[in-house]
C-alpha cells in the first residue's frame, strides 16, 4: 500500500539532488565556451573542403592549379584531400608543393619561366604570407589568384582537440576518484592515493625496465602494469586491515601509508625518474582509438565508471557499502560482514590508485617519485564536489565523474582564458567550497522538509 | 460521550496560567501537523500531554520551546502574547527543554555542562570555585548525588537527565518542557525523577511533559491534555481519569483488550542456552519452545540486552553453549545467528536497527539481499515485490519504497525492522523492548503480530521494561538481576508485578 509520488521526493528533485552538480558543469562549459569564442583557422581536411568550395565558382579549364603547404601531417592531409577533389571535379591535375618556403619559391619560379598566365594557388592561412611575398617577386604571375580557407568563429574550449585534452588531463584523477568514492561512502578516507601514484609509476617503470627496457614487449608491459596494481591493492588492503582489525582511524592509517608509500617510491627509484620505457608504452596515456579518436585513458575511465556504478547501484556489495557508511553497527547486526566490506573498498581504492599511476607513467613515459603530490586532495575534492557526503552513507559514482569534470573544466578554462596559475589555485579552492556549500544548503532544505513530513507529533 | 474539558477549580495547588496556548495551528508542506491545539500550564503543576504518535504532540511542544513557529493561534506567557523565533529566545523567556536525546557534551564535566555558554567568569577567566559551589548547591537542592567534576559521558542516562534539569534550574527556567523523560529510565530511576519533579512543582515551576507510559502519567500528572489527529480534545484533572479512559480518548475508540494474548500449545524445544557468560552476563541458561513467548524482565542494567546480544553473536561469548533443535551451533557473529534462523530486534531502533539515511526498501532488504541475489546481483523486482508484500501485510505506513527510513514514525520503523526478519522466516525472534516509544495503536498491532508469529510456531524472546506488557504477553517469564537469571515464573498469566519486581531487585 504505497502511494509513491504523493509524499516521496519527485523524480526531478531526486535527480537534482543526485546530479545537481551536472547543471553546474553545464553552466561552466557554456561560460568557458562563450569566453573562448574566437577566429579559428581550419586545418587538414576541413581546410581542404573550405578551399574546394571556393574553387567551385572558378573557371579552371586551362588554368594551372597549385597547392602550397608546409611540411607536416596536417598540411599533407590538406594537400592530398584538396588535390583529390580538384582532380575528381575538373580533371585538372594540380601541382602539389609541400615543404619549406624555398621549395615553394622554386616551384612557382619554374611556373613563371614556363609562361603560365592563368594560375590558381590554394594554400593554408599559415602559408598565405609566404606565397604572397613570393608572388610579388614574380611579375609573370601577377594575375594568379590565391585562395585560402575561410576562418570561422568557434569556442576554442569546444574544439575537439581541447575536449580530448580535458578528458585526458582528468583521466588519472577520475580513475582514482572511483575508489575514493567507495571509501568515502563507507565513512572513511584514503590519503595514501597520491603517494601510491608515485609508487606505482616508479614500480611499473622499473619492472618494465627489468623486462627489457626500451625493447620490452606488450606482454611485459601488461605484466608490469598488472603487478603494480596488485601491489597497490595489497597496500590498500593493508590500510584496510589496520582500520578493521586494529581500529586505527582511517585518516591516521592512510596518512601513515601515504608517508611509507612515498618513501618507498624514492628508495626504489633512488630519487631519480625512471626513463627506460618503450615508445609503445605511451599508447595507454596518449594514444587514441582509431575509429572515434577517443583516448584510451578516457575509454578506460569510462569502463571503470560504468562498472563501479553497476557495482554500487545493483549489487549486494554496493548496498553493503552504503549500509556500512550509513550505520556500521546496524549493518553488522543485520548480518553484513562489515570488515570484509571495508577491506574491499580500501583494496579497490589502492588498486585503482596503482592503475592511475600506470596511466600517468604512460602519459609521461617515465616514472618518478615526485608524481601525484597533492593528488589525494584533488581526488577528494572531485568526490565531494560530486555530491558524496564525507560523513558516509551517501554519494554516487556518476556524481563523482561530474565532480572530476567540474574541476578539469575549470582548470582548462582558466588556462584557455590566460588566468595566472596562482590565481587559478585561489579560484579552484573557492569553487570547491562553493560547490559543497551549495550542496549543504540544498540538503538542509531537503532534510527540513523530510523531517516535518515524517514527524507529525 | 466525552467529559467536559477541565473544571478549573478541581486541581489542588492551582495557580494562574504560566503558559497558555490557544487555537495553535502548524502546517508543514503537505501535512497539517497541528490543527487546533489549546492548553494552559499553571505555575506549580505537572501537566501531561498524551496522544498517539502522529497526533501532533512533538510539534506542539516544539512550538512551545521555539523550535517551530506556529502558523496560527496565540501563545501567551504570564498573560502577555509571546512569540519565540528560536530555542534560544524561548530559553531567554524562561522555558527549558529536556529532550529525549540529551544535548550535552559528554567529554566535558558536569560543571562545564551546567554552565555551558553561561560560564561564571572573573576578569574573563572561568571562576571555577564559584561555579563548583553553585553546581553543588543546585544538585543538593534536587537531592542528586553527582560530583560536578565527573565527565557527563561517564554518568548513567538517568543522572545525565537530572543534570540537564539542574542546568535548566541554574538558568532560572520557569517552565520545563520534557519529551518522554522516562523512556530510557528503569523503575527506580523513574521514581527519583518524579521526586525531583514534585520538588520543582513545590517551587512553583510549571512542567509540561509528553509520555507514552500511561501509568506514569497517572502517577505524576496533575492534569492531562489529550491530543488526537492534530487537535487537543481537552484537559482533565488526572484524578478524574482512569488508564482505560485515557487509552480510549487517545485512540478514539475503546480497545477490546490491551494485551490480546493467545496461548498456543508449545511444540518442541527450539533454542537452548546453557551457562552462557560474556560481558555482564554470568551463567545464563534458558530454553524456549516453538509457539512460546518467553518474557525476560529485570531492571535496566540487569543484563537482559547483553544476554540477547550474546545469543545473537553481537558480543563475544566467554563460555557456554547454544543449541538449536538440540544441536550445538557456533554463533560468533550476527551473520551466523541470522543464518541459523535467530534474529534480534534491537532496543535502539535508530542506532542499532536502521540505516536512517537509506530508503525503507533498502533497510528492509539489508539482511535478505544474499537470498535474492544470485552472484551478488540484486534482483530489484523480487526485492520490490517482497517489500510491497510486507508493507501491505504489516500495514506499514510509508510514502514509497524510496522514502528514507529516517522519515518514518517510530511504530512504522519498528514494523519495518520486524518485516525484514519475517521475510527471513527466522525461527527464533528476540525482541528487545519492542514497543518502546511507540504509541498505543502501534503497540496493539505489534502484540497481534506476536500472536500471529507464535501461531506459526515461532519461538519469541521478549525483553521489556514495561511490566504489564511482560505479564500480559508472555507464556513464561525469566527475571534477571546482576547478569544472572535469578528466577523463573512458569505461568505469566497468574503472576503479579510485585512478584516480578521482588525477583528483579535481587
Amino acid at each position: 500500500m504505497t502511494d509513491t509520488g504523493e509524499r516521496g521526493p519527485s523524480v526531478l528533485s531526486r535527480l537534482l539532488r543526485a546530479y545537481g552538480m551536472l547543471g553546474v558543469l553545464v553552466l561552466l562549459a557554456v561560460f568557458f565556451s562563450v569566453a573562448t569564442i574566437q577566429e579559428q583557422q581550419p586545418g587538414g581536411e576541413a581546410a581542404a573542403r573550405s578551399v574546394a568550395r571556393q574553387l567551385e565558382g572558378t573557371q579552371l579549364e586551362g588554368a594551372t592549379v597549385v597547392i602550397v603547404g608546409r611540411g607536416g601531417d596536417e598540411d599533407a592531409r590538406f594537400a592530398d584531400t584538396l588535390a583529390r577533389r580538384v582532380r575528381e571535379r575538373t580533371g585538372v591535375v594540380p601541382l602539389v608543393v609541400t615543404g619549406d618556403p624555398a621549395e615553394a619559391r622554386t616551384a612557382l619560379g619554374r611556373l613563371a619561366e614556363q609562361g603560365v598566365t592563368r594560375c590558381v594557388i590554394a594554400t593554408t592561412q599559415a602559408s598565405a604570407g609566404v606565397v604572397r611575398s613570393i608572388l610579388e617577386q614574380l611579375p609573370a604571375l601577377a594575375g594568379a589568384r590565391v585562395l585560402i580557407p575561410a576562418s570561422y568563429r568557434w569556442p576554442t574550449f569546444l574544439l575537439p582537440e581541447n575536449l580530448r585534452n580535458v578528458a585526458n588531463q582528468i583521466a588519472v584523477i577520475a580513475i582514482l576518484a572511483v575508489g575514493m568514492t567507495m571509501v568515502i561512502v563507507t565513512g572513511g578516507i584514503d590519503l595514501s592515493v597520491g603517494s601510491l601514484i608515485a609508487l606505482a609509476a616508479v614500480v611499473t617503470a622499473s619492472l618494465i625496465g627489468r623486462m627489457g627496457g626500451e625493447g620490452a614487449g606488450t606482454a611485459a608491459m601488461i605484466l608490469g602494469g598488472m603487478a603494480t596494481m596488485v601491489l597497490c591493492g595489497a597496500i590498500g588492503a593493508f590500510s584496510g586491515v589496520m582500520i578493521t582489525r586494529f581500529k586505527v582511524p582511517p585518516f591516521i592509517a592512510t596518512l601513515a601509508v601515504m608517508q611509507v608509500a612515498s618513501g618507498l617510491a624514492y628508495i626504489i627509484s633512488a630519487g631519480r625518474p625512471v626513463y627506460r620505457l618503450p615508445q609503445s608504452f605511451v599508447l595507454l596515456g596518449r594514444g587514441a582509438d582509431p575509429v572515434l579518436g577517443i583516448p584510451w585513458a578516457v575509454l578506460l575511465m569510462g569502463v571503470l565508471y560504468a562498472t563501479a556504478h553497476v557495482l554500487m547501484a545493483r549489487t549486494t556489495l554496493g548496498r553493503y557499502i552504503y549500509a556500512v557508511g550509513g550505520n556500521a553497527e546496524a549493518a553488522r547486526l543485520a548480518g553484513v560482514r562489515v570488515a570484509a566490506v571495508l577491506l574491499f573498498v580500501y583494496a579497490a581504492c589502492g588498486a585503482l590508485a596503482g592503475l592511475g599511476g600506470v596511466v600517468m607513467a604512460s602519459q609521461l613515459r617515465s616514472g618518478a617519485p615526485t608524481y601525484g603530490v597533492m593528488y589525494e586532495l584533488y581526488v577528494i575534492a572531485a568526490v565531494v564536489v560530486g555530491g558524496t557526503s564525507l560523513s558516509g552513507g551517501e554519494g554516487t559514482i556518476p556524481g563523482t565523474l561530474v565532480g572530476a569534470f567540474i574541476i578539469a573544466v575549470i582548470q582548462n578554462g582558466m588556462n584557455l582564458t590566460h588566468v595566472e596559475s596562482y590565481t587559478q589555485k585561489v579560484v579552484l579552492g573557492l569553487v570547491i567550497l562553493g560547490a559543497v556549500l551549495l550542496d549543504r544548503l540544498k540538503q538542509r532544505g531537503m532534510r527540513r522538509r523530510g523531517r516535518s513530513q515524517g514527524s507529525g507529533g | 460521550m466525552m467529559p467536559s474539558p477541565g473544571s478549573e477549580s478541581a486541581v489542588p495547588n492551582a495557580g494562574a496560567p504560566l503558559l497558555r496556548l490557544e487555537g495553535i495551528r502548524k502546517e508543514f508542506p503537505g501535512v497539517l501537523a497541528v490543527r487546533d491545539a489549546s492548553l494552559d500550564v499553571r505555575a506549580g503543576e505537572v501537566h501531561a500531554l498524551v496522544g498517539e504518535n502522529g497526533a501532533g504532540k512533538s510539534t506542539l511542544i516544539r512550538i512551545v520551546t521555539g523550535a517551530h513557529q506556529a502558523d496560527g493561534g496565540t501563545v501567551e506567557l504570564n498573560g502577555s502574547t509571546a512569540r519565540w523565533p528560536s530555542p534560544l529566545a524561548a530559553a531567554g523567556a524562561g522555558i527549558a527543554a529536556i529532550y529525549q536525546e540529551l544535548d550535552m557534551v559528554p567529554a566535558l564535566s558536569v560543571r562545564a555542562n551546567l554552565f555551558l555558554a553561561r560560564e561564571a567568569t572573573h576578569l574573563g577567566f572561568i571562576a571555577a570555585t564559584e561555579e563548583r559551589k553553585r553546581a553543588r548547591e543546585v544538585l543538593t537542592r534536587m537531592g542528586v548525588d553527582v560530583d560536578p567534576g565527573v565527565r557527563v559521558g561517564d554518568l548513567e542516562v538517568a543522572q545525565q537527565q537530572l543534570v540537564a534539569i539542574a542546568r535548566a534550574l541554574l538558568a532560572e527556567a520557569r517552565l520545563l518542557v520534557m519529551d518522554e523523560p522516562t523512556a530510557a529510565l528503569a523503575s527506580g530511576e523513574v521514581e527519583r525523577l518524579f521526586g525531583v519533579m514534585r520538588e520543582l512543582r513545590g517551587r512553583r515551576i510549571g512542567i509540561l511533559f509528553v509520555s507514552h507510559r500511561l501509568d506514569e502519567v497517572m502517577a505524576i500528572a496533575d492534569r492531562v491534555t489529550v491530543m488526537r489527529d492534530g487537535a487537543t480534545l481537552g484537559t482533565w484533572p488526572a484524578c478524574e481519569l482512569t488508564r482505560e479512559r485515557l487509552v480510549e480518548l487517545m485512540v478514539g475508540r475503546p480497545l477490546d483488550q490491551e494485551f490480546p494474548k493467545v496461548h498456543i500449545a508449545p511444540g518442541l524445544e527450539v533454542l537452548v542456552v546453557r551457562n552462557l557468560s560474556g560481558g555482564r552476563v554470568r551463567d545464563a541458561s534458558l530454553s524456549i519452545r516453538a509457539g512460546e513467548v518467553l518474557g525476560i524482565a529485570g531492571l535496566v542494567g540487569a543484563g537482559r540486552t547483553d544476554l540477547a546480544r550474546l545469543i545473537f553473536g553481537a558480543d563475544p561469548v566467554d563460555r557456554g553453549e547454544i543449541l538449536l533443535d538440540g544441536r550445538p551451533v557456533a554463533i560468533r557473529t550476527p551473520r551466523d545467528a541470522i543464518r541459523n534462523g535467530v534474529c534480534l530486534l534491537t532496543e535502539d531502533r535508530k542506532a542499532q536497527g536502521l540505516v536512517l539515511g537509506l530508503s525503507a526498501r533498502d533497510n528492509f532488504a539489508l539482511p535478505n539481499l544474499d537470498r535474492w541475489s544470485p552472484w551478488g546481483w540484486v534482483r530489484r523486482g523480487k526485492e520490490l515485490s517482497e517489500f510491497e508484500r510486507f508493507v501491505a501485510g504489516l500495514r506499514i505506513r510509508v510514502a514509497g519504497p524510496a522514502q528514507p527510513a529516517r522519515d518514518l514514525s517510530g511504530g512504522n520503523q519498528q514494523k519495518l525492522l520486524l518485516a525484514r526478519w519475517l521475510e527471513r522466516d527466522s525461527r527464533v525472534l528476540i525482541f528487545d523492548e519492542p514497543t518502546r516509544g511507540i504509541d498505543v495503536g502501534a503497540k496493539h498491532e505489534i502484540y497481534l503480530l506476536i500472536n500471529e508469529l507464535v501461531a506459526r510456531g515461532k519461538a519469541i524472546v521478549m525483553i521489556s521494561s514495561d511490566l504489564p506488557e511482560v505479564l500480559g504477553m508472555s507464556d513464561r517469564i525469566l527475571v534477571m538481576h546482576g547478569g544472572r537469571v535469578v528466577g523463573e515464573i512458569p505461568e505469566a498469566a497468574a503472576a503479579t508485578q510485585e512478584q516480578v519486581l521482588r525477583l528483579a531487585v535481587g
